[in-house]
């Protein structure tokens, strides 16, 4: 009986291992993975001392011990005493012996040590520095490049979803000459790079007085793009057109359809559709960086984000605020989204 | 519904007449009207503007003096054989391609694989955080990254020296900059993930039961069931990330300012068109890079299409 129930128990158990063995290799890949943004916050909560000193700890900010006395700031020392390490707060230092105050019982007097005051090891506290927040949120000037990208962003997301269900809606549901070609040239944009239709766009745009304005990172996304018709139209084709057919027999025409029967059932991809183009808005550098150059007032996150890198090379610890405070928001939104994001990703990944 | 249909496309071929019916002019005038965003949008904001790259491309349009425009003929095209930051530029943009997409493709798979194993516990979770880096604006990666890689306070170098490994400095230096490129890219390796996870989901299991009944290990399994079974997959991201090679840019503006430094090692094709376009104002010079650009986009991708029939595996009614 006994020899029947091992086999039983050691497979057990080899599945156990293998679960502690995968789960624990992702775990250890992931903290790599992530380890830069531990990078970002620590360093962000770090002042300039705290970053130049070699001797601090490396990871969370700390800052030299002191201890007040008698109006007087006082540096905290591991003394070495007896062969006992004890805190103590130096009053005198020179470099053959120095004169120490025991900071739980001041009043004892001095104590003496004898030796060079540079080997001993100063005593650290925790002192993570969060007014860098408020420093780096002013000096980027953060509400006015929250507001820029906000609106780009926002009105972009608009016309991007707008444009892109009723494109896909032509696509999905009616039968014409030349609808497939149209279709293929639609989905060739996708290699198609912003280069090649660059110079004239920009041409025309600073032509009728749009440089330097936000119109030229809205509006071009009111003509739809293949990505979001690409996604909108299978997810219309998975409706069946008997729903349609109801519609239209009950009277109503082809917007109200649209509008009533198709719009409600296609809330995922619509939002789907709304993250993907909300966080390229976010995202984009390159079209602010070419409309917006001399323009620091309407820019948005992601070129003041670069502007304040390149001009605070000497501060890292703002510049990794300054970053922290960029991502915080799309991040939060993925967080809350991510299903229905990452199966819109999937949708329009594979099915190419 | 279906009968009226039927007896209207009857008559129409029986009387063999060029006209719509009018079911098939109903679906013209809808179909043309739902799409007519995307028409307006094709033509004002692609096909003009290609064809008018094309045209500027032999001329020296300057926008500071764009009256005085005049055409060159194809002296911007032979003084881009000349020039040797265009040459050095094709240069940076391959040698990243060659470096990138291997390790990115590897590291994806890697994921893909980890995230859909049946022993990892809490995949959810481990699927969402190793896709999260890709949801951070690119410039704020740029920003991280070149903290985390700077030669003093940098966790890389600190950890490297705290085993005894050389400190390059990665920023500055020709060589040890692409590696960073490559690290800093694999922070968006989300999108190659899900969609190779989502790929290996959609194979039978029967494949792969058939496979170990006649002894495949796991490896074998792997190299000759999985990788041809999600081949179409890889592909569609092969294209993108050879494109995108080509198209490379905001890494290597955030990282370097746009220098293009060290030496031009990070003066990509795209950034060396920028450079010329809207820091030098040479738009002529510029759409004349811009239209090799997109021959060198068009031509990889028909590389990639004439040879996908060789490795490229589409399982049997998956025509689309």
């Amino acid at each position: 009986m006994a020899n029947l129930a091992l086999p039983k128990r050691s497979y057990q158990q080899r599945d156990l291992l293998n679960k502690v063995l995968v789960t624990g290799i992702a775990l250890f890949l992931l903290i790599i993975f992530l380890a830069p943004l531990g990078y970002m916050f620590t360093t962000a909560i770090k002042s300039d001392s705290q970053m130049s000193d070699p001797q601090a700890p490396v990871i969370w900010p700390h800052s030299k011990a002191t201890f007040e006395f008698n109006g007087e700031s006082l540096e905290l020392f591991n003394v070495p005493i007896n062969g006992e390490m004890q805190e103590l707060a130096m009053v005198k230092k020179t470099r053959t012996s120095s004169e120490f105050l025991d900071p739980n019982n001041p009043d004892a007097g001095t104590i003496m040590w004898e030796g060079n005051w540079r080997t001993l090891d100063p005593v650290y506290v925790r002192d993570p520095q969060w007014q860098n927040f408020k420093k780096a949120w002013d000096d980027l000037n953060f509400p006015r490049l929250f507001l820029n990208t906000l609106v780009i962003a926002g009105f972009g997301t608009l016309g991007a979803v707008g444009s892109s269900v009723f494109v896909a809606y032509g696509f999905a549901r009616f039968n014409f000459k030349g609808k497939n070609i149209l279709f293929m040239i639609l989905i060739a944009t996708i290699i198609l790079p912003v280069q090649a239709t660059l110079i004239p766009t920009f041409i025309f745009f600073s032509r009728i007085g749009w440089t330097n304005t936000l119109l030229p990172l809205i509006v071009p996304h009111y003509f739809a793009n293949a990505y979001n018709v690409f996604l909108m139209r299978q997810y219309f084709m998975q409706i069946p057109r008997a729903m349609d057919e109801a519609a239209m027999i009950d009277g109503a025409g082809r917007l109200r359809t649209f509008w009533s029967v198709i719009l409600p059932q296609s809330i995922p991809a619509l939002t789907a559709v709304s993250l993907f183009h909300f966080f390229f808005a976010w995202n984009d550098f390159f079209s602010p960086l070419v409309y917006l150059a001399s323009k620091p007032e309407l820019w948005p996150l992601s070129v003041g984000l670069q502007r304040f890198n390149a001009l605070y090379g000497r501060q890292p610890n703002l510049i990794q605020a300054g970053a922290l405070i960029t991502l915080v928001l799309p991040v939060i939104i993925f967080f809350f989204a991510q299903r229905i994001f990452m199966q819109g990703i999937v949708f329009t990944g594979v099915d190419k | 519904m279906a009968t009226p249909d039927l007896a209207q496309s009857v008559q129409v071929t029986g009387s063999k007449s060029k006209r719509m019916s009018s079911r098939e002019r109903e679906q013209m005038k809808w179909g043309l009207f739902f799409i007519s965003p995307w028409l307006i949008g094709f033509l004002v904001f692609t096909l003009i503007p290609v064809v008018a790259t094309l045209v500027l491309a032999f001329t020296d349009y300057n926008p500071v003096q764009p009256d005085i425009v005049k055409f060159i003929g194809l002296k911007n095209f032979s003084t881009m054989l000349t020039d040797a930051k265009v040459w050095a530029s094709l240069g940076v943009t391959v040698k990243y391609a060659v470096l990138a997409i291997p390790i990115t493709f590897g590291f994806g798979l890697m994921l893909a694989t980890l995230v859909n194993s049946k022993n990892l516990k809490v995949s959810e979770g481990f699927r969402t955080l190793f896709y999260m880096p890709a949801m951070i604006p690119i410039v704020a990666a740029g920003v991280i990254w070149a903290g985390v890689a700077n030669t003093q306070t940098g966790w890389i170098n600190l950890g490297l020296g705290a085993v005894g490994l050389p400190t390059p400095d990665w920023l500055n230096s020709t060589t040890w900059i692409y590696p960073l490129l490559v690290l800093i890219g694999l922070w968006g390796t989300g999108n190659l993930m899900l969609t190779l996870m989502a790929g290996m989901q959609g194979v039978p299991s029967e494949i792969y039961e058939a496979a170990v009944i006649d002894g495949a290990n796991g490896w074998q399994r792997f190299v000759n069931i999985t990788i041809p079974m999600i081949s179409p997959v890889i592909f569609y991201n092969l294209t993108l990330m050879i494109i995108g090679a080509f198209k490379y840019f905001d890494l290597a503006y955030v990282l370097k300012n746009g220098t293009g430094g060290p030496q031009d090692a990070t003066l990509f094709y795209a950034l060396n068109f920028y450079k010329n376009s809207f820091e030098y104002n040479l738009m002529g010079y510029g759409s004349a890079l811009a239209w090799v650009l997109f021959l060198i986009v068009l031509a990889l991708t028909a590389v990639l299409f004439a040879t996908s029939g060789r490795w490229v595996y589409y399982a049997a009614g998956d025509g689309s």
